[in-house]
């Protein structure tokens, strides 16, 4: 599958540089076949990712590993470390169910989730060149369970860390919202209406998924309900006989077919559109955790800003008495000041970062729910097409029985 | 799409009266148009309607669509009030749907033979060409009962007035009006029976004992209302009552009901009380004898203890004792019959039960598929509101045409459960016809019975006269008063001879209109069945049809997006 640049943003440049005799650089990544290792409470799903590329960095034009979810997050963990400001994609939730851990449809679903969250970062201009997800397309096993294992100490988040930030920057926004301001938190008027914007959006986009997955459960209880009253009407043409027992016989059957038809409807439906809706909650989820990073990088710079102006304060101090601790304040004023610097850079990148992927932000999930929507509504028609067959081509048979 | 940024300030005061209409809508459509009063656009309704022609298309099913062609939202009946809080806010965030229609129309031309329906009185018309009966029940008035009441002032009730429109003979008169009470109903319900042994007649509505507060409320009355005017409707379909005088008196006879009452419990068993201590201690052994008119009646509850006494006693031999009683149910033809509608009875129920689970079903998706609508149209809203990017604009314009679709597809499913439940209702009502039909052969069984009571009384009698006459013929000359008793013995045996033959002859009647009847069930079950597989056929077809259309416009306008994939 090519990749193709189509952010509104232009095409954010590939590193590698274009030769006019090589074909225009490509990465695609693909998640299968999904198999169940091991036994009783330690199993867990693997998976195959097969990468094909011509990017230089990478070890030939095609690999193949094998990798489970928690390989997945590890990447995401450090993609969401390295590359503060953009918004990573979203995975899929880790599912703390038993019951429905290696459910056929559970597993296709994971599956389909992985495969769009390394596409997606296999297509982000910045993203696709990290390091990090070299060692993940391509290194052995081993190494890959080095890696993660390694993965202690700052660079460590878990989920539940992350939780916990968005959590402060919920009630740090809503503070702000509130009017309950706080000085360490910018003040930049667009900025809080963004904010507000990706918190209210969640609980519209959240709503719509709730809805969207009881009509696959509807879907289903509708083909079973269906299902019931073929094989009862049918029971009934049994004991009947005759032209009327026959013509209730054809309809029970009618609507039993219909009703695997409703069936697999509500498969696509999961699939096709109330995953996406529900890839929108998490992508958004996603933004909160770079608001979150943001406002952490803003604290940083504030605070030292902060350390510098008493440190200046401090040394002019020790000038005036002639110090012989002036020189070593003097190194820690540099220090600071250099840090100081290296924060502000990072804010500052951090927003550029933001403003660009929120407009990259906007415009893929147009695309995706875009494509949600044309899905959900070709499903519809399809399964509304089948049931006016199914049920017109029962009438010829119904009038010539009706006569006999 | 462009006309979002208009519309914005309509939609926000719009959005709370959008939600309540839409999530409230879900149980107006469910009284099947039978409610004449709320329907207020276009077309005859109520009253009005009984003059059409049972098989036309104007039956008022057919409204529920045009009052709907402004909005989608809107409610068909009866949220008249919110009709007219704001259409144009409505209009121009949903367009109206292009399905205001004869589409509708053109489904189900059954609709007029409806046997509940409004407009249609008969559904066996069509052997009986232009002879048609209409009746109507209307206008429910509290009226006060002056004589027999013990409370003074009190004892209220109501009176319907029942209309007929008619062209058959036995009629002086082609329209004319009535006003009967309950009572009334029940006594020609009752003399029916009486009169038809056999026949597979409809059963009458319900007594309800309830306290007479809950009799005067409106809910109640109009309930009442409804099911006499079904009941006298099915009496009026069916080729036999029809032409029936009891039918005939109540329909027509002004001021009180010219049928004798059915005595209450009360008197009936005081004269059975009466009359027992007689029979049993044979002050007269005549009057021990059946009357003979008597047999064409069933044993009625009171009046004739000692019959009862003796038929259950007989019922007891046929069941236990080890003779085989001299007549018996021969007939195979009607013995497989019966279990074939006993069967059908069974498996009419399941589907029944079935069918209820599947209009739950629909109603369901129609629901959620409504709210799903609703969500997407907040969410609209949210981000044109919002909007800072000019994907987040083309993004709402997706939406909410998703969104609209969603709510027309929901109003979709919830009139098609409208018309679905109205087809299947006709399981239901053949499942209160088997009720019918048992008394029928209730009836047949005591007829029976009775004969096989005097075929048993015949015996002991010639076994005693047969006792008494070898006793006699021992000794010459003989005993005067045995010579007596042996007169009597045969003069009450040729009474009951008289009465076994009469009883034998009501036996065969009511064999024979037992078949009769059968055979009209089948044809019309035959009928009726067709023609609600048809209708369900039908709906169900054309209402995937609208369906579909809705959403290929969805699809085709979305197709772009399809082209395009970030992923796979």
């Amino acid at each position: 599958m090519i990749t193709t640049q189509t952010s509104p943003t232009g095409g954010g440049g590939l590193l590698s540089p274009r030769s006019p005799n090589s074909q225009p650089p490509f990465l695609s990544v693909s998640v299968t076949d999904p198999a169940k290792m091991g036994n009783g409470v330690q199993a867990y799903i693997s998976y195959k990712v097969v990468t094909k590329t011509n990017f230089p960095e990478y070890q030939g034009p095609e690999k193949i590993v094998i990798r489970r979810y928690t390989d997945f997050v590890w990447l995401n963990d450090r993609l969401f470390e390295k590359y503060k400001g953009i918004f990573i994609p979203p995975l899929p939730e880790k599912n703390t169910v038993e019951k429905f851990r290696f459910s056929a449809e559970f597993i296709e679903m994971r599956r389909q989730s992985l495969d769009t969250f390394v596409n997606r970062i296999a297509s982000h201009h910045e993203l696709q060149q990290s390091e990090d997800l070299r060692t993940f397309l391509q290194a052995d096993e081993q190494t890959m369970e080095r890696a993660r294992s390694q993965d202690t100490g700052i660079f460590k988040k878990k989920p539940s860390d992350l939780m916990q930030i968005f959590r402060d920057v919920q009630s740090k926004v809503t503070d702000v919202v509130l009017g309950k301001e706080k000085p360490v938190e910018e003040s930049n008027p667009e900025y809080e209406k963004l904010k507000r914007y990706i918190f209210e959006l969640e609980d519209h986009v959240a709503e719509a998924q709730k809805h969207a997955y009881r009509l696959v459960k509807r879907h289903r209880e509708l083909g079973q309900s269906l299902a019931d009253f073929g094989n009862a009407i049918k029971l009934l043409g049994a004991c009947e006989g005759d032209a009327l027992g026959t013509a209730f016989s054809e309809l029970g059957a009618k609507s039993e077919m219909l009703s695997y038809k409703l069936q697999r409807e509500a498969h696509h439906l999961l699939m096709n559109f109330e995953e996406p809706l529900k890839d929108y909650v998490r992508a958004v989820q996603s933004i909160k955790g770079t608001i979150a990073e943001r406002a952490n990088a803003f604290r940083q710079q504030c605070e030292l800003a902060e350390s510098i102006k008493l440190k200046e304060i401090d040394l002019n101090k020790l000038r005036l008495l002639r110090s012989e601790k002036m020189l070593d304040a003097e190194h820690e004023y540099e220090e600071l000041k250099a840090d100081g610097q290296e924060a502000t850079r990072r804010f500052e990148t951090i927003v550029r970062l933001m403003n660009e992927e929120i407009v990259r932000f906007q415009d893929q999930k147009t695309q995706d729910m875009g494509r949600a929507f044309h899905e959900f509504a070709k499903g519809q028609a399809r399964l509304a097409n089948a049931i006016a067959d199914a049920w017109r081509s029962l009438l010829p048979k119904l009038d010539s029985l009706s006569v006999s | 799409m462009m006309g979002l940024e208009n519309h914005e300030a309509q939609l926000y005061a719009s959005r709370e009266e959008m939600e309540s209409l839409v999530l409230d809508d879900d149980d107006d459509n469910n009284n099947n148009g039978t409610n004449p009063s709320s329907r207020s656009n276009g077309g005859a309704n109520g009253d009005g309607s009984q003059h059409h022609h049972p098989l036309s298309p104007s039956s008022p099913f057919a409204e529920i669509s045009t009052t709907d062609d402004d909005d989608p939202l809107l409610s068909s009946s009866s949220s008249s009030s919110s009709r007219h809080q704001n259409p144009s806010s409505f209009n121009s965030f949903l367009e109206p749907p292009s399905y205001a229609d004869a589409v509708f129309r053109s489904f189900d031309g059954d609709r007029g033979k409806q046997i509940n329906g409004h407009g249609a009185t008969s559904t066996s018309s069509p052997s009986t060409g232009s002879d048609y009966l209409k009746v109507s029940v209307t206008d429910p008035q509290k009226e006060q009962d002056l004589n027999n009441s013990l409370v003074p002032g009190g004892n209220s009730f109501v009176t319907y007035l029942i209309t007929t429109w008619t062209n058959l003979p036995e009629f002086n008169g082609t329209e004319f009006s009535v006003r009967r009470r309950f009572k009334d109903v029940v006594t020609l319900s009752d003399r029916l029976s009486d009169s038809y042994r056999g026949y597979f007649i409809p059963l009458r509505p319900d007594k309800s004992v309830v306290e007479s507060q809950v009799m005067q409320k409106q809910e109640f009355v109009e309930q009442r209302r409804m099911a006499l005017e079904k009941y006298l409707r099915k009496l009026a379909a069916h080729p036999v009552m029809r032409r029936s005088e009891e039918l005939r008196a109540f329909l027509q006879a002004q001021g009180k009901l010219p049928l004798m009452k059915t005595t209450d419990v009360a008197s009936r068993m005081l004269d059975g009380a009466v009359k027992l201590p007689k029979q049993l201690f044979g002050e007269s052994v005549v009057s021990a004898a059946v009357d003979p008119d008597d047999v064409a009646q069933p044993a009625k509850g009171g009046r004739d203890l000692l019959r009862i006494f003796k038929e259950l006693r007989q019922s007891v031999i046929n069941d236990w004792g080890g003779t085989k009683p001299p007549v018996v149910e021969e007939d195979k033809e009607f013995l497989e019959k019966k279990k074939k509608l006993e069967d059908f009875e069974r498996e009419s129920s399941n589907v029944s039960q079935q069918a209820e689970s599947l209009v739950k079903a629909q109603q369901d998706i129609g629901e959620t598929l409504g709210q799903l609508g609703l969500a997407f149209v907040k969410l609209t809203k949210f981000e044109s509101e919002e909007a800072m990017f000019n994907p987040q604009k083309l993004r709402a314009a997706d939406m909410k045409n998703v969104a609209t679709s969603a709510v027309k597809a929901s109003r979709l499913y919830r009139e098609l459960n409208a018309q679905t439940v109205r087809h299947l209702d006709k399981l239901h009502e053949y499942l209160g016809v088997m009720l019918t039909v048992n008394n029928a052969y209730a009836d047949r069984s005591n007829a029976l019975l009775t004969v096989q009571t005097l075929l048993s009384e015949l015996s002991n009698l010639s076994i005693r006269i047969e006792k008494l006459e070898a006793a006699a013929s021992k000794i010459f000359d003989g005993d005067r008063s045995r010579v007596r008793k042996i007169e009597e013995l045969k003069e009450t045996m040729r009474v009951t001879d008289d009465a076994k033959n009469r009883a034998v002859r009501e036996y065969e009647r009511i064999k024979e209109n037992n078949k009769k009847e059968l055979e009209r069930l089948d044809k019309e079950r035959h009928d009726d069945f067709f023609g609600m597989l048809k209708g369900f056929v039908v709906n169900q077809a054309g209402y995937a049809e609208k369906m579909a259309g809705v959403w290929e416009a969805v699809a085709n306008e979305t197709s772009g997006y399809a082209k395009s994939s970030l992923m796979k």
